[in-house]
């Protein structure tokens, strides 16, 4: 009996949840309600099975339950019985799979109309490519790919050097458009999903793959990444913003072309040298860094990072929280830089410098550090010594205390928490995993043992 | 065809009796201790992976208050869970297990008819459990790379155990097959070869008919799996580019080119599928029997059933790219694979109607093992109509990925058949040991692991639809997620806390039944097949003392009109057959039925 | 390419069932002998070494068809831009003739099994076993040949294909090689020729499957 109670109370029980529980779809932004309908129907035709065969077992339990000297009915088989429940399960199967293949067959066919845009997967980010004023996409090869040519497009290629490239903004669609995204893997498997679309596909390295869509409502969604990428495959965090005409031109407009990185690509350590002298002050003449003074060693760090975060500073995506004290303090030093080439001229002077040597001021658990760090290591390099490929900087060498800070104000949401900030967010997923305090300075004393 | 009456091997038969402590219990080749040589093993490493797998949903639970569970170790658990369970676990226990205990006794034979490949078979898979295990303590630990082990992230850095671990996982998973090909070669030529006299195709009961199933598909299979290890060792140590193509990791270019990532998932999936049936098969068959027996009824409709298992094993080749609509190979393929999946769901509902059916009318009797076994008619209903999601190509694509795939395949293929294994450990139990163990405490089992693991695994959909994504360390940073999302991953785990306490009530029992259990007595269910009429409890090595038995009758005559008793045991002889005298009272007529 | 694992898959069903269905009608629940209870199979009467040695070549039937199965997929263009063939060494035509003498010998071996006088069988079983060594050492010179040439690019699938068939077949024959071993020394230890008759059929069919095997391989491999 109590079986029949438990099972009968289970199946309320599934109703219940299904019915009241908060947990579904997320509003849909995008031309495929035909999958939820799909969905729908597949729930009702299951639903109606589930709660049917269900029932019945309790019946059978509660009604058949074992009667001492009575018989159970000796039947072998009941072939009209099977024969029809045969027939009605497959007329239920037909109503569920054809629609099913109908909407795919829609799926599969990408509209005539569709603008190509091309989506990059790599360990652990996202980057988008819009084939610009002539819509084509340039070729891309693996060999092409440097720090200063993350796409990999072929220089030599003329239908490449439009392209419009965007690294480290998000990707933009328009509203009411059908596009079709040319999905790239640099690396690993990755997988494009943006749950309010419905529609997701993987990016397979060695191949382009696609997937369709129309936008049909404006705003900011999430994209994730949903195939397993490796260890930084829950940060690999993208978003996606549907606009309407001309905010999405405008911006369009605004990004940079192949041509133009190529074309900004020239930096002169010279003018570099000359403009480091502001922050010579605070960082000292050969980049060692200044503890009393709170600025961090810049002498062994890559130009690219340090580009990358002096536009940070600029742009209001570092230094704007206002708990973020001594990152405060470099948001007006970053604005005396003018211009894009100033950025990359400084940058380039400090990757010239030679490195020095800091003091160590943490100590911590080193066997636990070296545990920890084996996350850290995916994208810093087993030595700390910084992956371009992966955004990630040197840690190895670095002032430890600058390091402590930083992670804090990581996990604490003070730095990445930008929504244009792409890499500061992934390590302020990943800070988290230092989950005591003690964590940090175990971590950091760890990397005080590396050597680059 | 060379299929003639049987002629009595028993002559034939070389048993070696086992003299010392060494040769009874270990170097055994007693079919009988094998089996419970393959239980306990795997038994052990699904408590491993159990644990693993409390250990994610701590983390997911409770993101900042683990501090040992770091992305890297997170992955490595997930891996690790995945691939003991439905290898090391599943397979081995259904197929190395029950399959090497039930084949010789309810076919009526004395032993596998190759007694010393068999135990091969299973230090074999012990070693390749000891290497499986070894990748824990090596330099970077076990593979990271999720069990499916794609590549190319599998041998790349960014994965965790990328160099030894994945080594070991693969080279554990080679010595593994080699294991179940000497396993499931016995169990298939036991069956085709060494049934007793009557014991006809299709009066084998289903158990039977599900573990020879499992095991061809096995055999056909596992080679998919040994096939793509053996190619991505050669990428992993050589440097060839089978599945490798050219890519840019870490920053820099390995010397890969050309490789196709998609050629290894239709290997892996060739095996996959068919994995899935291999340890289903099996446990629909036990749960027809059990069902049959303590509903003391024939299982209804034995020959759809049959036919179904048979049906299901065939097409289960023929599914298996619906694991891959997402993957980016040919979307076309997606409209024949989403029809053969739609359609594998026709025969496994005509099953699930048949277990029905087999209680409707009969007189059932809520024994430990009934339980477990209506409790997976239960769980296997969500499961496989949750499959009907997955298995249409559009439904897939907003679920594909989330935690609706993790809901649906643990209630299909986890909590189910895990079911039935327990149902089949607590019916088979007191022939294997001769005790009885103590009820009360398993059917507080029961009731704790059916509440449990179904409150742990219904909720897990509704995040998938949510868009959830799978294997996923923390969510932080999600918009689309809202925060009770995380409350109800509290609540998941909390579920996954009892249900994993529990089953040291089922280790408890077992262990404590061994010394204390009653005397079970050599037939405590009633049932008709063979294993149930030795003449001894435990049976002794060889079973059947000096004759073999002879099979007069199906597996299933239960409740006879006009029988004595509500059950007639398969060697017992139809009213003037045979040479055994039958009681008067138990021949009837059953052409009349 | 896929459809064609999936054609082989079907196949392969469509044989299962066809052999089976005829069996399947029967209804147990009848006694024996009722026309209702059709001609059910009972066990099959053939040794059981030989149930499982026809039970492991459809095992290994498999692999070798998926290994062709992943070959063929490899060399599609979509993927294979990087697929350059390679000159397949002369030596493999004479591997080929040795393997075929070796199996025309254990066949010999096979007839002659059961007759008194052992000189023939011996005679045989030594000859089939030195040719399969011997087809095994000039396979090793094929990869040494190769090993030496310009061709020797292992990120050229064919290539690697090339050592990844060739060694899996031959594996396949040493453990062939192995039981062979076991049965000409209790053939030599003068064993009595019944006692060793079904090992030695045993042996053949595993050489004429091997045989056939590498014909089909060797015949893909120069196709490509």
């Amino acid at each position: 009996m109590a079986l029949a109670v438990v099972i009968t109370l289970l199946i309320i029980g599934s109703l219940i949840f299904h019915f009241v529980s908060p947990w579904w779809f997320t509003p849909i932004a995008s031309n495929w309600t035909s999958i939820d309908d799909t969905i729908n129907l597949t729930f009702i035709v299951t639903g109606i099975v589930f709660v049917l065969i269900n029932s019945f077992l309790v019946y059978c339990v509660v009604k058949f339950r074992y009667k001492e000297g009575e018989r159970a009915h000796y039947e072998p088989e009941n072939k009209k019985l099977e024969v029809g429940l045969t027939a009605i399960t497959s007329i239920g199967v037909i109503a569920m799979l054809a629609p099913g293949l109908f909407v795919w067959a829609n799926f599969v066919d990408v509209p005539d109309d569709a603008i190509e845009v091309e989506v990059v997967g790599q360990q652990w980010r996202w980057s988008y490519r819009y084939p610009g004023d002539d819509e084509v996409f340039g070729s891309t090869d693996v060999s092409h790919m440097t720090d200063e040519n993350p796409f990999g497009i072929n220089p030599e290629d003329p239908n490449g050097q439009d392209d419009v490239v965007v690294y480290d903004d998000g990707l933009r669609l328009l509203k009411g458009r059908p596009v079709k995204l040319l999905l790239r893997a640099k690396d690993v498997l990755h997988n494009f999903t943006v749950a309010q679309f419905r529609v997701k596909m993987d990016m397979v390295p060695g191949m382009v793959t696609y997937l369709w869509l129309e936008p049909t409502v404006t705003g900011e969604y999430d994209i994730l990444c949903e195939e397993l990428c490796g260890i930084g495959h829950y940060a690999m965090r993208g978003r996606v913003i549907v606009e309407e005409e001309p905010a999405y031109s405008n911006w369009l407009a605004e990004q940079t072309t192949f041509a133009q990185t190529v074309r900004e690509n020239t930096a002169d350590i010279n003018t570099g040298r000359a403009l480091y002298a502001v922050c010579a002050s605070c960082h000292g003449q050969e980049g060692e860094g200044n503890e009393a003074l709170n600025a961090p060693r810049l002498a062994g760090m890559s130009s690219w990072y340090m580009e990358s975060q002096i536009n940070k500073y600029k742009n209001g995506m570092r230094g704007a929280h206002e708990e973020d004290v001594y990152g405060r303090q470099m948001v007006p030093m970053a604005a005396t830089l003018a211009n894009e080439a100033a950025v990359k001229n400084v940058a380039a002077y400090i990757a010239s410098m030679a490195d020095t040597t800091v003091t160590e001021t943490i100590a911590g658990n080193i066997e636990n550090g070296r545990r920890l760090y084996t996350t850290c290591g995916a994208c810093h390099g087993k030595q700390g010594q910084g992956i371009w490929s992966t955004d990630a900087p040197r840690l190895a060498g670095q002032n430890d205390w600058y390091l402590a800070r930083q992670l804090s104000n990581f996990k604490n949401e003070i730095r990445g928490y930008h929504s244009s900030d792409a890499t500061g967010k992934q390590m302020l997923l990943l800070s988290k995993m230092l989950k005591q305090e003690s964590a940090i300075n175990d971590v950091v004393a760890y990397i005080n043992t590396l050597q680059p | 065809m060379a299929f003639v009456a049987l002629a009595d091997r028993d002559n034939d038969a070389h048993l070696h009796d086992p003299e010392t402590f060494i040769t009874k219990y270990v170097w055994s080749q007693d079919h009988k201790v094998i089996a419970i040589q393959y239980g306990v093993v795997s038994i052990f490493v699904g408590l491993i992976a159990l644990a693993l797998s409390v250990m994610m949903r701590l983390q997911l639970a409770f993101p900042e208050s683990f501090s040992f569970i770091t992305p890297n170790d997170y992955y490595q658990f997930v891996t690790m869970h995945g691939m003991i369970m439905v290898v090391y676990l599943l397979t081995a226990l259904f197929l190395g297990g029950f399959g090497n205990y039930l084949i010789p006794l309810m076919c009526g034979a004395r032993d596998m008819v190759f007694p010393y490949l068999n135990m091969l078979s299973f230090w074999t898979y012990f070693l390749s459990v000891i290497i499986l295990l070894a990748s824990f303590f090596v330099p970077g630990g076990p593979t990271g790379a999720g069990w499916t082990l794609y590549p190319p992230q599998t041998i790349l850095p960014g994965t965790p155990g990328n160099e030894l671990g994945i080594l070991l996982m693969l080279l554990s998973l080679a010595v593994f097959i080699v294991a179940f090909t000497m396993g499931g070669l016995n169990y298939v030529t036991t069956i085709l070869q060494a049934r007793c006299r009557g014991m006809t195709l299709m009066r084998m009961p289903l158990s039977i008919w599900g573990i020879f199933t499992a095991t061809v598909l096995g055999l056909l299979a596992f080679p998919a799996l040994l096939v793509s290890a053996i190619m991505m060792l050669f990428d992993l140590l050589l440097g060839t580019s089978f599945f490798m193509p050219a890519i840019l990791s870490m920053g820099e270019m390995p010397d890969y080119q050309g490789g196709t990532p998609i050629l290894f998932q239709h290997l892996f999936w060739f095996f996959g599928h068919p994995e899935v049936y291999i340890v289903a098969l099996p446990a629909f068959g036990i749960v027809s029997d059990i069902l049959s027996v303590h509903a003391r009824k024939n299982i209804f409709g034995y020959r759809m059933m049959v036919w179904a298992i048979v049906g299901i094993g065939a097409l289960s080749f023929v599914v298996w790219a619906h694991h891959m609509y997402v993957s980016g190979m040919n979307p076309y393929f997606g409209f024949f694979f989403a029809t053969t999946t739609l359609i594998i769901a026709i025969p496994t509902a005509i099953k699930v109607y048949n277990w029905v059916l087999t209680l409707w009318k009969g007189n059932i009797r809520l024994k430990v093992p009934m339980l477990f076994s209506i409790g997976f008619i239960f769980t296997f209903t969500h499961g496989g109509l949750t499959g009907l999601f997955l298995g249409n190509v559009t439904v897939d694509l907003p679920l594909s990925d989330t935690y609706f795939v993790i809901g649906h395949f643990h209630m299909v293929m986890g909590v189910s058949p895990v079911l039935v294994l327990f149902a089949a450990i607590y019916h088979w139990y007191p022939k294997m040991t001769g005790k009885m163990y103590n009820v009360p405490m398993a059917k507080a089992h029961f009731w704790l692991t059916f509440v449990s693991a179904y409150s742990l695994y219904l909720p897990m959909h509704y995040l998938g639809i949510l868009g959830v994504p799978r294997r996923y360390f923390a969510y932080g940073g999600a918009e689309f997620i809202p925060a009770s999302a995380q409350s109800l991953n509290v609540g998941i785990t909390m579920a996954s806390i009892v249900l994993a306490t529990v089953q040291l009530l089922f280790i408890i029992n077992l262990i404590w039944a061994l010394k204390n259990g009653k005397p079970s007595g050599d037939n405590p269910w009633e049932a008709t097949t063979l294993e149930w009429q030795t003449p001894e409890t435990p049976p002794k090595h060889g079973n059947w003392g000096p004759e073999l038995p002879e099979v007069y009758r199906w597996a299933y005559d239960y409740s006879v009109p006009g029988a004595k008793l509500d059950y007639i045991p398969q060697n017992e002889p139809h009213h003037g057959q045979g040479s055994v005298e039958s009681d008067s009272d138990d021949a009837v007529d059953e052409t009349k039925v | 390419m896929s459809m064609w694992t999936l054609s082989v898959a079907l196949v392969c069903a469509l044989i299962v069932w066809a052999v089976l269905v005829r069996y399947l009608m029967a209804q147990p629940w009848l006694p024996a002998g009722d026309p209702g209870n059709l001609d059910d199979i009972t066990a099959v009467d053939q040794p059981a070494k030989k149930v499982g040695l026809y039970s492991f070549l459809g095992a290994i039937s498999s692999m070798f068809i998926l290994f062709i199965t992943a070959y063929l997929m490899r060399m599609d263009p979509k993927h294979g831009a990087d697929w350059f063939s390679i000159p397949k060494p002369g030596i493999l035509w004479i591997n080929t003739l040795l393997l075929v003498y070796s199996s025309i010998s254990m066949q010999h071996a096979k007839s002659v099994a059961a007759q008194p006088g052992q000189v023939n069988l011996k005679r045989g079983l030594l000859i089939g076993g030195l040719f399969a060594f011997l087809f095994i050492a000039g396979q090793l010179w094929a990869w040494e040949t190769l090993h030496g040439s310009v061709h020797f690019h292992l990120s050229n699938p064919a290539l690697a294909f090339f050592y990844l068939l060739t060694g899996v077949h031959a594996i396949h024959l040493l453990g062939g090689l192995y039981v062979w071993g076991r049965v000409t020394s209790r053939v030599f230890n003068n064993a009595r020729p019944e006692s060793v008759a079904l090992s030695i059929e045993l042996c053949t069919t595993y050489w004429h499957y091997l045989l056939l095997v590498w014909l089909v391989l060797f015949g893909i491999l120069l196709l490509t």
